[in-house]
């Protein structure tokens, strides 16, 4: 069911009697749902958005544009697993258009960032060429505003 | 300069009609719930998202290209043309749109117009209780006697063709049709249209079709409207706006839907009072008439899982509720409390810091039921219903 997804999608939070009540269907049917979903990896994990440019934290985030030359009958597939295995690399994505993969990758600081590229990825023999460009700041994450947190600005009138 | 009767007191000539009209009945709480501090309110009637971007976009490009002068008096022919488009699509109804639509400030100023337009001194209204504050005091100022139907929870707060034949008099003028209803949240079928049409053939009756909620329907079956049931489109003024379908309450846009004939004559009043609606407002709305049948969607889908969520949480806490399938409110009944309206209201405020509204603001008969709004996130709805149940719990007799 769709909807199940929707929800989790918006409040991962919600327990499967909440979205039983709200679709109007019994827990039991959103439980197997679920169970199912995340057997067959549609649901891959449920996570906390954080704004972590209001926190201490020191990091920096980069999207790097690579150009790649894809492998006979494997095509971008491999080239892209040997990117994403490293846990500084927090999305993959293969694209259309000037360039072949986009890379989401995260580190502590600018030099860190742009070492692993030079050492890690751009030595690789299938990659032609990588641009890095540094995040400079949040607005919007997964439908989320980071800048303008919802506020109910409602004034009292009978309506 | 002062006049140079000492005895001048200006609010001795006031309209006797507006001075001897009952307060707002929840103002009281309201004020008490202003000076209060992390108030959860279920108490507002409007809805909780912002307007769609596109369609803000559209009313910042009227500003942007310079459109701040008057429209028309009926409002921009574009937008008339589409709020007549929209009425086919959506509810099978022919306006002609060009004469059939005329757009206000607000369902509300379609609401007075209609009032003005028709009553004569002495004409009765007939206005179905409970609902929506506006409808009797209006009647009253233009010199009509509202005759109030008191709708009953057994029939789910819906008029019964009964109650309709018995309110009829040779002086009756209007019926107002407040559905889906403000505040119980009932709808009216098909079906039970028909019977209401055929209590009205053959009177001189006219219906004020007050449709806001329209678009908030979330029965098996789509709104209907009375004008779509035969005989009644030349005896209805549909009665509509912007706000509650598309999250639009402050551009204060509505709209009135009749014949040529009677839209000619609001038409007059309104130039008179008004000259025209606020012409970015109805850029705007021309965006959302034309491209804003995914937002409604997305809108409803979303108030009808908060509606499955806090009526089943009502009953749960044994604040008893039948189902609402229109509007974003329920009606539970308090009665299993002991208290009144006001008592539970006040209460359930000073204690558990829980806003409501008293059934008893849109009619006596509200008595023993309240007014809740899911026009609310829905962990606001469940922080608010815990709220409820321990209140509940404490008062159980």
């Amino acid at each position: 069911m769709i909807e199940i997804l929707e929800l989790l999608d918006k409040n991962s939070q919600l327990s499967p009697k909440d979205i039983a009540v709200m679709l109007g269907i019994d827990e039991e049917t959103v439980c197997r749902e679920i169970a199912a979903y995340e057997k067959t990896g549609v649901i891959v994990g449920k996570k906390v958005m954080i704004n972590w440019q209001k926190t201490s934290r020191e990091f920096v985030t980069a999207m790097i544009e690579v150009k790649v030359t894809p492998q006979f009958g494997k095509g971008f597939d491999q080239i892209a697993e040997r990117f994403y295995q490293y846990e500084q690399v927090k999305s993959v994505y293969l694209m259309s258009g000037s360039y072949d993969l986009a890379l989401q990758i995260e580190g502590a600081s600018l030099s860190e960032v742009a070492l692993f590229v030079a050492e890690k990825l751009a030595p690789m023999d299938t990659v032609i060429s990588t641009a890095t460009h540094f995040v400079l700041k949040k607005y919007k994450e997964d439908g989320l505003m980071f800048e303008q947190p919802e506020k109910d600005e409602r004034q009292v009138i009978l309506a | 300069m002062n006049s140079s009767n000492p005895s001048f007191t200006p609010t001795s000539l006031m309209n006797p009609k507006l001075v001897n009209l009952p307060p707002s009945g929840i103002r009281k709480l309201f004020d008490i719930a202003a000076t209060m501090e992390d108030v959860i309110s279920l108490g507002i009637g409007e809805p909780d998202f912002v307007t769609p971007w596109h369609i803000r976009n559209s009313g910042i490009h009227a500003l942007e290209k310079g459109r701040t002068q008057y429209t028309s008096n009926a409002g921009l022919a574009q937008l008339r043309c589409e709020i007549a488009k929209y009425m086919k699509r959506r509810f099978n109804l022919t306006y002609h749109e060009a004469n059939g639509v005329l757009v206000t400030v607000g369902g509300s100023e379609a609401i007075d117009l209609c009032m003005r337009a028709f009553i004569c001194p002495g004409d009765e209204v007939i206005v179905p209780l409970p609902s929506f504050v506006c409808y009797g005091p209006l009647a009253e100022l233009c010199g009509a006697k509202p005759v109030y139907i008191e709708m009953k929870a057994e029939d789910h707060f819906k008029l019964t063709p009964e109650a309709l034949r018995q309110a009829i008099t040779p002086k009756t003028k209007l019926l107002v049709l407040p559905f889906p209803n403000n505040p119980t949240g009932s709808v009216m079928t098909r079906e039970e249209l028909m019977e209401i049409a055929k209590v009205l053939e053959g009177t001189n009756v006219m219906v004020i079709s007050d449709e806001i909620y329209a678009e908030l329907n979330y029965g098996p079956e789509r709104h209907v409207s009375i004008a779509e049931i035969p005989g009644m489109f030349e005896r209805t003024i549909i009665v509509s706006g912007f706000s509650k379908a598309y999250a639009m309450t402050g551009w204060r846009l509505g709209y009135a839907c009749a014949s040529p004939e009677i839209i000619g004559y609001l038409t007059k009043l309104h130039q008179y009072a008004i000259m025209c609606a606020p012409t970015m407002s109805q850029f705007a709305a021309v965006e959302a008439m034309a491209n804003g049948d995914d937002d409604i969607a997305m809108m409803r889908k979303e108030y009808n899982y908060r509606r499955r969520f806090i009526v089943d949480g009502l009953n749960r806490i044994g604040l008893t509720c039948f189902e609402p399938l229109g509007a974003f409110y329920c009606f539970p009944s308090i009665q299993k409390t002991g208290m009144t309206s006001d008592e539970f209201c006040s209460k359930l405020l000073l204690e558990q810091k829980v806003a409501v509204v008293p059934g008893t603001a849109f009619g006596a008969c509200g008595e023993g039921f309240i007014r809740i709004s899911y026009a609310y996130s829905i962990d606001h709805i469940k922080q608010a219903l815990s709220a409820m149940e321990k209140f509940v719990k404490e008062h159980a007799q």
